[in-house]
């Protein structure tokens, strides 16, 4: 079912490096860099609060092999943010490489490097450090206000006017609303007040952090690392080590996963900080024990939803106050929590006369949070789709009659997020589409299977952002190559979604082409034009349409030259895909001749560079269905069949627009059902490895159906929003709801374990 | 130790250590397929074959594979190649990390199984973990694959 306005743009391509990681060729950071390096890992700190009294590290010094053991007293007193985000970062400056006092379980204590693996193992236990212990706070409903701080420091600094504040451990907090929500909430007929809490998902992608330094032939700091912030991570790297932005130069390779763990510096720092002292080469790979424990995972939230509504399902007014943890440090705290409310009460703009968005984001003493695929809409969305499901229950009303009665609609302004236009938006037709391919009204219906085996449905919608408008940078540079094929440069990261090739798509299409004529390069921050990088849903949307608008420019300079060979005016030439040709009909020449005059004699450039902003970051949208067989025995629930259809405006490869959604959802089912974070007392989390934190399998699916319903964005690349968060969304409030219907218990704390739905079961409560 | 076994087809006499990996020794000697996911056996990225059979590379010794075949993907690439390009019509490689694993343990499905049903793909392949594509790209490719053999069969 393409678009016959189309000719590239809307094929299922096969992605451009398909092959080659299929069949394994070396391509990711560890593959492709000098193993003759040294060995980069970090003492970690076994508390979860404390000052460091001492470090004693003449014993772990003599072992064989290590070249250096470097301590807080040995780097940079300059704070900074590890947030991967636009200067200035909302993300208040407060961290150190090192610090005397650490603030987590996991936080770095040490930096040892070695000649070997086996060296710098043998030296980690001998390094002695005192500790001054203190206590911590681990609960992030005391967090605010505590008299024990996580940041007292004085060089504490936030940059943006967050509502942060150290001396009472705020990460950032604000309050936004439109209209009286209280008097509206007093009026309603029926007021659903509840509280939500999700848990510090880990991203998981398989490819750990992980980063290559070394000095080139200039003298600068080369990086090669996992990362979908090349550019961010020039700057952040320049903070760390307190040195010219210009001395560094970054670039990735194929990035193993990234799911926003890899918005954020984690590896980086440290070999870069080896090299940029020894001047040699190093490495560090993350474990995975150190990606579960010293990661950048979701934010743990709690979110209080009051919506109110009358008799005939009528949703009046919504209030969403949410408390955020950030953890032991700011990396995206600022940021996140604003999508728990601006992207899910906008859901509800149709008859929504009052609205009102609270938040505050705390320190503890706990993990670092980052940024993870939904990045707080996906924590929203479980709250506020929970709170309309319960509402419907409580008015007797099909859960799909009341969104269709209240839903977002094409055309309207949306007060809750920002007065933006819906310019493009097929919820409805979604809605319609889901629930007949899905078969809501047999399967909603609890049935008994006679085996101790109930089944049943739930149902959510869902939306993100297309960027971040105003803000978020794409640039594409495009060149003819010799033989009359392009070059495309870019600065967006491809981490497996293959924005590589969805990009070359539009340029393909833009300037008449196959998509083998365009060999992609990114991202390197040295020669890729800038780009903030590939997060918040941007890339497609932002990065594509800088792309169309380089291709433009480059036709136009194009005909410039092949007009002076054809001896005649640039009006009246035109560019035919293969060549230009004059209109006249006097004659035509080939890319591949105008590429060999740009090279002889020629003051035009065969290339052009352009960029790209967004006023607007118009929402992708989508409904998802679940059927669910509940073991009234055990509490097991499994996934029978889960389908979603989904608006992302034109699907650019519907074949990659698929396979982001099939993948999103199995990660959004494990959050909802299997993803479990929890602390020992001393603040160690317990799920450090793939053995305890448990990721959905192939045992563990259903079937999975995906279909999309198209609506055209006008400011979009041919026509395209987002599509890669927004996939996310919908796992968690749907199977929440399936299970209360099947079992009448509403679990409003993720995720949803057997032991849980048992003790609903027995106890009546979630 | 000095061992002797045959890597991708090449008799090779090495010196290891006693606790040398036998995912860390073939990648040290250039096979890069191989991936470490994690350090508990749970992910299934470094999977390679032992006499034939799949097992996982970083719960081996490499002096376990003294006087065996080993193979890794760098040693299967045609057998690889023919349904290996049915899931990349589907996209289902996506960032590609756990691609090697899984396609390893794909080799030695088809092998035992030539005619596997979707349930028996899923539990072959049930320890071979992937974070980005929901699994179901790559059984869509799978089934391809295996439908189109049969067609050219018949």
């Amino acid at each position: 079912m393409s678009d016959t306005r189309f000719r590239v743009v809307n094929q299922p391509v096969r992605k451009k490096d398909a092959m080659q990681l299929l069949l394994g060729k070396p391509a990711y950071v560890d593959d492709v860099t000098p193993h003759d390096c040294l060995v980069v890992k970090v003492l970690r700190s076994p508390h979860a609060h404390a000052l460091i009294e001492s470090i004693d590290s003449t014993i772990a010094a003599k072992v064989p092999g290590i070249v250096a053991i470097y301590t807080w007293q040995d780097v940079p007193r300059r704070r900074f943010t590890t947030a991967g985000q636009t200067y200035p970062e909302p993300s208040p400056y407060d961290r150190l490489i090192l610090d005397r006092r650490v603030r987590f379980v996991g936080d770095a204590v040490a930096i040892v490097a070695g000649e070997s693996e086996q060296a710098v193992d043998r030296a980690l236990p001998l390094i002695k450090v005192q500790y001054q212990v203190l206590e911590p706070v681990l609960d992030f409903h005391t967090a605010k206000d505590n008299p024990i701080l996580v940041h007292p420091e004085d060089d504490w600094q936030a940059l943006c006017p967050v509502g942060a504040d150290n001396r009472r451990n705020l990460c950032a907090s604000e309050a936004c609303g439109d209209g009286d929500v209280d008097a509206v909430l007093a009026d309603c007929d029926v007021v659903v007040d509840q509280v939500y809490r999700t848990q510090a998902c880990q991203q998981a992608m398989m490819e750990t952090f992980r980063t290559y330094t070394e000095i080139d032939a200039f003298g600068r700091l080369h990086i090669v690392s996992s990362t979908q912030i090349v550019f961010h991570v020039r700057r952040i790297i320049a903070n760390a080590l307190d040195i010219p932005k210009s001395k560094i130069h970054v670039e990735k390779p194929r990035i193993g996963g990234g799911f926003g763990a890899k918005q954020t510096v984690v590896a980086e720092l440290y070999p870069a900080f080896v090299t940029w002292t020894t001047g040699r080469p190093a490495k560090m790979i993350y474990s995975r024990e150190e990606c579960q424990t010293a990661g950048s995972p979701r934010h743990e939230m709690e979110m209080h939803v009051r919506v109110g509504a009358n008799k005939d399902g009528k949703i009046r007014a919504m209030d969403v106050y949410t408390l955020s943890n950030s953890g032991a440090y700011s990396e995206h705290g600022p940021t996140t929590v604003g999508l728990s409310g601006h992207k899910s009460i906008p859901l509800y703009t149709t008859g929504l006369e009052a609205f009102r968005f609270v938040y505050d984001v705390v320190y503890t003493n706990l993990q670092a949070a980052g940024a993870y695929r939904g990045y707080g809409a996906t924590q929203g969305i479980f709250a506020v789709e929970s709170a309309v499901s319960e509402l419907a229950e409580r008015l007797g009303i099909d859960p799909i009659t009341i969104r269709e009665r209240n839903m977002v609609r094409e055309g309207q302004i949306m007060p809750a997020y920002f007065n933006e236009p819906n310019n493009a938006c097929a919820l409805d037709r979604c809605m319609t589409r889901c629930r007949e391919l899905f078969g809501w009204d047999q399967k909603y219906p609890v049935r008994d299977m006679g085996n101790g085996k109930i089944r049943t449905a739930g149902m959510a919608m869902a939306m993100q952002g297309s960027g971040i408008s105003s803000l978020d940078v794409g640039s594409a540079t495009i060149k003819l190559g010799d033989d009359g094929c392009y070059n495309l440069m870019i600065g967006a990261a491809d981490m497996g979604t293959g924005c590589d090739t969805i990009l070359a798509q539009m340029a393909a299409e833009r300037l008449d082409c196959s998509i083998d004529d365009i060999a992609v390069f990114g991202a390197d921050s040295d020669a890729s034009p800038y780009d903030s990088g590939s997060y918040a849903s941007s890339t497609t949307y932002v990065t594509g349409k800088a792309v169309e608008k380089a291709c433009d420019q480059l036709k136009q300079n194009l005909c410039a030259i092949a007009a002076g060979m054809l001896s005649c005016p640039v009006e009246n030439v035109t560019f035919t895909g293969r060549g230009v040709r004059a209109l006249d009909g006097a004659g035509e020449v080939s890319l591949a001749d105008i590429a060999t005059k740009s090279m002889c004699g020629n003051t035009i450039a065969a290339q052009a560079t352009a960029s790209h902003t967004s006023p607007v970051s118009p929402p992708p949208y989508m409904v998802g269905m679940v059927e669910i067989e509940l073991d009234t025995e055990t509490g097991q629930v499994d996934v029978l069949d889960y389908v979603a259809v989904v608006d992302c405006g034109t699907p650019v490869n519907p074949n990659l627009a698929r396979v982001q959604t099939e993948g999103g959802i199995v990660q959004g089912i494990g959050m909802a059902l299997y993803e479990t974070v929890t602390y020992e007392p001393t603040g160690r989390i317990m799920e450090n490895s793939l053995m305890q934190y448990k990721l959905p399998t192939r045992l563990d699916m259903g079937k999975l159906r995906v279909e999309f319903e198209p609506s055209y964005e006008p400011t979009g690349p041919f026509g395209a929003k987002s599509i890669g968060e927004l996939v996310i969304n919908t796992p968690s409030p749907a199977l929440a709801h399936a299970i209360a219907h099947a079992t009448g218990v509403w679990h409003r704390s993720l995720p949803i374990t057997p032991e849980k739905v048992l003790r609903g079961i027995r106890h009546g409560q979630g | 130790m000095e061992i002797k076994l045959t890597l991708n087809g090449k008799p090779l006499t090495a010196s290891v250590e006693a606790d040398t990996l036998l995912i860390d020794f073939v990648r040290a000697h250039g096979c890069y397929s191989v991936k470490r996911g994690c350090e508990t056996a749970n992910c299934g990225l470094c999977t390679v074959l032992l006499d034939g059979t799949p097992v996982l590379s970083c719960s081996v010794l490499a002096a376990r594979a003294d006087g065996h075949h080993v193979q890794t993907l760098e040693g299967l690439q045609d057998e690889a190649a023919d349904f290996a390009a049915f899931i990349a019509d589907q996209g289902a490689e996506q960032c590609g990390f756990c691609n090697p694993g899984f396609v390893m343990n794909t080799v030695a499905l088809l092998r035992e199984i030539p005619d596997p049903t979707d349930d028996q793909i899923r539990a072959y392949l049930a320890g071979n973990l992937c974070r980005c594509s929901g699994y179901e790209g790559q059984l869509r490719g799978i089934r391809n694959y295996l439908d189109s053999r049969k067609e050219a069969q018949a």
